[in-house]
């Protein structure tokens, strides 16, 4: 079943996306079936290890679960200092 | 504490935040804008962050900082922005009664704030290109990019 997602996106992520958020409908049941099914969008073909999500602002992991209505952070490879 | 920042890092203003009369010892890390980054002349920088959970996962490693080590003051402040060449884009400022905690302490702070933080940089090259660091197979790391690295 689908759900409605809103997705966020950052940095080189954004870029390729042309946008900062987006809602979209998606049959995913984990982060990991939103980052693949939503490829074209973000564009990377970053090993997932290599990037982070966030579930409504909260640090997650690729197997957690996301609910209707949940927000979803697609983070690249951070490079901080 | 853990602060992002639009505006100049000032290090005196903030080192003189964490005096205290217990404090033996004070250890300090900046990272400046260098020049060059693997053999590309580099003219400045672009750092973005998503302050929320840079925020939330910043005071986490400070506060695991303190658990580890034990130190009395620990902040750090990083950089969002645009910045030249020799600009301070982060700043960890650590005081503790022993210079041992205090250097160990801001050593894993800088070490996890790199790692763990969600913060981008950009760099911005001499021949007009420019890319995001450590996403050499993100799409928008441009063709442009690639061609310059033949």
């Amino acid at each position: 079943m689908s759900k409605t997602l809103t997705i966020r996106y950052f940095a080189g992520f954004r870029e390729h996306a042309g946008v900062n958020e987006e809602t979209v409908s998606l049959a995913a049941n984990t982060a990991r079936d939103v980052f693949d099914q939503l490829k074209n969008r973000h564009g990377s073909r970053e090993p997932l290890g290599h990037c982070k999500v966030a579930i409504n602002d909260e640090m997650s992991d690729w197997d957690a679960p996301v609910g209707d209505g949940d927000t979803i952070l697609l983070f690249p490879p951070v490079a901080g200092g | 504490m853990m602060q992002i920042s639009s505006g100049t890092i000032s290090p005196e203003d903030l080192r003189s935040r964490l005096a205290e009369p217990a404090a033996g010892a004070y250890a300090s890390f900046e990272g400046w804008i260098r020049n060059e980054n693997e053999g590309n002349a580099v003219l400045r920088l672009e750092y973005e962050a998503y302050e929320p959970l840079a925020v939330k996962e910043g005071e986490r490693v400070i506060r695991e900082a303190k658990d580890k080590y034990p130190v009395l003051q620990a902040h750090c402040v990083h950089r969002t922005g645009l910045l030249e060449l020799g600009e301070v884009a982060v700043w960890v400022g650590v005081a503790a009664p022993h210079r041992d905690e205090a250097f160990a302490a801001c050593r894993y702070i800088i070490d996890q704030v790199k790692f763990r933080l969600p913060i981008w940089k950009k760099e911005h090259y001499a021949d007009g290109h420019s890319g995001w660091v450590n996403c050499e197979r993100c799409a928008a790391h441009g063709e442009a990019d690639t061609a310059m690295r033949r």
